[in-house]
């Protein structure tokens, strides 16, 4: 397993919601915890994943999302096993779609 | 709901949603209060933030019921110390907020071995949780029908149940399949004849031999009907007790008796529904739920 | 005078055939032998060195004849040259195992690509080629015409005439080429009846005719199950349709097999629908009778479909439904692999398929090191037709974004699709630098790497970050960062010019989801007009009758 932290400062958008999860610790796949968090505006997302040595990816996955939603005051929290970055993507989004009300 | 929605791929969390009243659903220890389970970092192994099952209190039809929904796609829903404490925790809460029923989504391979002792003692606390429940005069409805099945300890669980509604897509045992042939041999069970596995172990065959009470087609609204109607039944003049009586295992005891006396000697579950006097048994497996019901209702056993 | 001997070959052929006839004696009884007597005939038929045609279809396979070759007496028969479309059973390996076998000529090895590495590398196994079909069996009328063919087939009459049936697939190229340059016919048949449904092969071309004592073994090969389909590849399909099919118009088109092409069949009844699509797309295919296309036969989409060989399961359904299917005079189908993979190559507008690796000139491959596999049809059917001289929209299109811009002559060109997730199982990435058909090159003494489609007949490559449109880029530079553009995150995916991309994509090079104005959300298994085998059977009325290992029913 590793674990690895990421934090975002200069976002905008707040969620103003109860915490929200959405996916599943499944083979393949992850579970998405996101949380309104006192974080002086910043976006904190810690992930603990058991596909182990693809920092510089999940970083780019990261910096993507956060450039498509400037969150601020949110911290998002990611249990996974082994999810492509597609898939990582398309969770994240799905996540923040929720707390948005827009999910389908 | 306009169009049928698939209980099978549907997970835990949408279940609750699209089963229970709309927005009803309450959960105890939500994923944001991270109970985890704390033996499996020690095996360099993922976590669930909720371990794999959803507790809460929801509304069925107005109804207050308490409710519980295992994960399949975590650990394929096995139950390790904190999911069984869950369990226990939400049938313990059942019986002191009086509520109307207890509903549980049961997918789950069973003990989580990885967890050994734990998970054992866990499940064994849940059936006597389970019972306790019932000894309280709450129903306890259980609905089988993710790809998982109930297995193992969470298969004798579901059978303490009042009631158990499966789809024919869900199974119901024990010992699961590859378990079996390594155990008996290929001959005497093979773990990959998947048709042969779900016509022993699958919803059409359980409610042929009285393992299920209801069968439903693959539909969280028809899973919804289905527990409303079951938790309905039994809070009817002439219902069956809700606690476990003595008299109720005796009636057991002779199911099972006789399923062996007249059934023992066959060899697979298409001779057995042949026996049961069910006609063409060679096409219960395509039958549609409606006509396989139908079809049942005069040969079934534990009707 | 001229003192050559113009009918040596007659002159051989008559010899083998005596030899048999002294062998067999009274077992021989018109053109029929028993099984037993199956080693005996072909020690006696062939010759050392023979060129010999073993179906080795895609599909088919004269199983009980390939066991029999393999357990020859080498020190009898040896240095067999063998020509098979396709290496699928331990015994077309044991053949070179054993030393009866010595040189091969092939299509493709899937299932026995690493023990196909391995007999090439110790020597027992030498390769002339790899091939694709048509290009094969363009050889079998050239430069290596069978001396003997061991064939397949559903039944002979008592005069040796074959029914080959929903599989004919690959015999009667096979049977043609060998007949008329003298050869021999061997045929295992899974019965003998009085009356044939139809006559495919006439007996005049079969020469020895054998009931196996099993039916000839086949492999549902163009099968998928609905419930292993992602959303992933959903969404996929769903740029597929919205971006590649409707912009061009594809009404005639083949799939190569696949969960991406099998998400777009389950796609076309419910996003095409919604799109208005029906009609416009999708019209007529060069495809094996997939089940996945059920929901859209059924929904009225398709017009015909003419297949390279029949599926396990679905004989009934195509019975019930001629108007689609090549069904004959007898009510069941016939399948032609060379007249398909012809019409694939010029009657259809569009390939789209699926591969492992692509480099940064769109060169797409499937080797991999340590197994030779081949590419099958891939080749041929995802290739450029250059002789091809009639006009349709798409083709038209194709040709005109090919050559915007530069004084070429105009000209059509067919749409290469290759449809790929950026990363594979493992996070193994699909996008790399240089293919592992270099290492396999090297590794296997081959004289070029193996390419299954090359980066010049590539037209659209296809991911989950959306699609890149070859025919627009002006240069190799442009390419390069197209493919990068939806290359993802893998290493090429993030070594991209991200300005260059940008621009790419403002031009319309480079379309990703929301460009295309695809909602990603509806992207759910939801869509698929079936998720589960059993919903193909319903789809089906019952008709569909799918094999075992895909039922949990």
């Amino acid at each position: 397993m590793e674990t690895l932290n990421y934090r975002f400062e200069q976002g905008q958008r707040r969620l103003a919601q109860p915490p929200q999860v959405v996916g599943v610790v499944s083979s393949g796949n992850l579970e998405v915890l996101i949380e309104e968090a006192a974080l002086n505006g910043a976006c904190e997302i810690k992930i603990s994943t058991a596909a182990v040595g693809f920092g510089p990816i999940w970083q780019a996955v990261m910096q993507d999302f956060q450039q498509r939603w400037q969150l601020a005051d949110t911290r998002i929290s990611i249990n996974d096993m082994g999810a492509t970055p597609a898939v990582v993507s398309l969770r994240l989004d799905q996540a923040v779609q929720t707390m948005l009300g827009e999910a389908p | 709901m306009s169009h049928a929605v698939s209980y099978l791929e549907s997970n835990a969390r949408e279940r609750l949603r699209l089963l229970f009243d709309a927005g009803s659903f309450e959960e105890f220890l939500p994923p944001a209060a991270r109970v985890i389970s704390p033996h499996l970092g020690q095996l360099n192994a993922p976590v669930a933030f909720d371990d794999g099952v959803a507790v809460g209190r929801a509304r069925l039809n107005g109804m207050p019921v308490y409710t519980a929904a295992q994960e399949g796609g975590f650990m394929g829903g096995a139950v390790g110390e904190v999911h069984g404490a869950k369990l226990v925790g939400l049938l313990r809460r059942a019986v002191r907020d009086q509520a109307k029923a207890v509903v549980l989504l049961v997918e789950s391979g069973g003990v989580r071995l990885h967890e050994a002792n734990a998970g054992l003692i866990a499940v064994s606390e849940v059936m006597r949780a389970l019972l306790d429940t019932r000894a309280a005069g709450i129903p306890v409805i259980v609905l089988v029908g993710g790809s998982n099945g109930a297995f193992g300890g969470m298969g004798i669980v579901s059978r303490c149940a009042n009631v158990v509604v499966m789809s024919e897509e869900g199974r119901l045992a024990m010992s699961g399949p590859e378990v079996i042939e390594t155990a008996n041999g290929v001959e005497e069970f093979d773990s990959r004849d998947r048709a042969l596995v779900w016509r022993t172990t699958g919803g059409k065959h359980r409610y042929l031999m009285g393992d299920c009470q209801r069968i439903v087609k693959d539909d969280v609204a028809a899973f919804r009907q289905a527990a409303i109607d079951a938790i309905n039944a039994l809070t009817r003049p002439s219902a069956p007790s809700v606690p476990l009586t003595l008299e109720a295992l005796e009636q057991e005891q002779a199911m099972l008796a006789e399923r062996i006396a007249r059934f023992g000697a066959l060899p697979d579950p298409l001779d057995v529904w042949a026996a049961q006097g069910m006609a063409q048994p060679q096409r219960v497996p395509m039958l549609e739920i409606e006509p396989f019901i139908a079809a049942a209702q005069t040969v079934r056993m534990g009707a | 005078m001229n003192a050559r001997v113009w009918n040596t070959l007659q002159q051989n052929r008559e010899e083998r055939l005596q030899r048999a006839r002294n062998v067999l004696g009274s077992d021989l009884a018109g053109k029929s032998l028993p099984a037993a007597r199956i080693a005996d005939l072909l020690h006696a038929v062939l010759e050392n060195g023979d060129r010999v045609c073993l179906e080795g279809n895609n599909q088919k396979q004269a199983d009980f004849l390939g066991h029999a070759l393999a357990n020859l007496n080498p020190e009898r028969v040896h240095d067999l040259h063998m020509l098979q479309s396709v290496l699928a059973l331990p015994e077309h390996l044991d053949v070179f195992e054993r030393g009866v076998a010595s040189q091969l000529d092939f299509s493709f090895s899937g299932p026995q690509a690493a023990r196909v590495a391995r007999l090439a590398a110790a020597g027992k196994l030498n390769i002339g080629a790899i091939h694709t079909y048509l290009e094969l069996f363009g050889r079998y009328f050239v430069d290596l015409p069978p001396r003997v063919a061991l064939v397949a087939a559903e039944a002979a009459d008592r005069h040796g005439n074959l029914y080959t049936g929903p599989n004919t697939e690959d015999t009667p190229v096979i049977v043609e080429a060998t007949t008329f340059k003298n050869g021999i016919v061997i045929v295992q048949v899974n019965r003998i009846v009085d009356e044939l449904p139809r006559v495919d092969i006439p007996a005049d071309w079969v020469d020895f005719v054998v009931q196996s004592p099993r039916p000839y073994y086949i492999e549902p090969l163009f099968t998928r199950d609905p419930a292993q389909i992602s959303e992933i590849q959903v969404l996929m399909a769903m740029m597929a349709i919205k971006g590649i099919y409707a912009e061009y118009g594809i009404q005639r088109l083949n799939h190569g097999i696949g969960f991406d092409t099998a998400a777009i069949e389950l796609l076309l009844p419910t996003y095409g629908e919604s799109l208005g699509l029906k009609g416009k797309i999708a019209r007529h295919w060069a495809l094996n009778p997939h089940p996945a296309l059920i929901p859209a036969i059924e929904a009225g989409w398709v017009d015909s479909v003419y297949s390279f060989g029949s599926e396990l399961g679905m004989e009934e359904y195509i019975r019930a439904r001629p108007d689609i299917f090549s069904v004959g005079p007898d009510g069941t189908m016939r399948s032609n692999r060379a007249f398909c993979q012809a019409a694939g190559h010029y009657a259809c507008d569009m390939f789209i398929g699926s591969t492992l690796q692509i480099d940064m000139q769109g060169n797409s491959s499937t080797a991999t090191a340590g197994r030779i596999a081949g590419f099958g049809g891939a080749s041929n059917m995802g290739a450029d037709a250059r002789g091809r001289r009639h006009a349709s929209p798409a083709w038209l299109k194709a040709g005109q974004e090919a050559r915007q811009g530069s004084n070429a002559i105009p000209r059509g060109q067919k749409l290469v699709v290759q449809m790929v997730e950026t990363f594979r199982e493992h996070m193994q990435p699909a996008f790399v630098d240089r293919l592992d058909a270099w290492t396999l090159m090297e590794q296997a003494d081959m004289a070029i790497p193996p390419v299954m489609i090359y980066g010049d007949d590539v037209t659209h490559i296809l991911t989950e970050e959306g699609i890149a449109n070859l025919l627009l880029c002006r240069s190799a530079e442009e390419r390069e960062q197209a493919i990068r553009g939806v290359a993802g995150y893998t290493p090429v995916g993030l070594a991209r010019d991200r300005r260059m991309v940008e621009n790419l994509r403002d031009r319309g090079v480079i379309r990703r989801a929301e460009d295309l104005g695809i909602d990603q959300r509806l992207a759910t298994r939801d869509l698929l007009a079936a998720r589960s085998m059993k919903d193909l059977v319903r789809a089906s009325g019952g008709l569909y009758d799918p094999p075992k290992r895909f039922r949990n029913w």
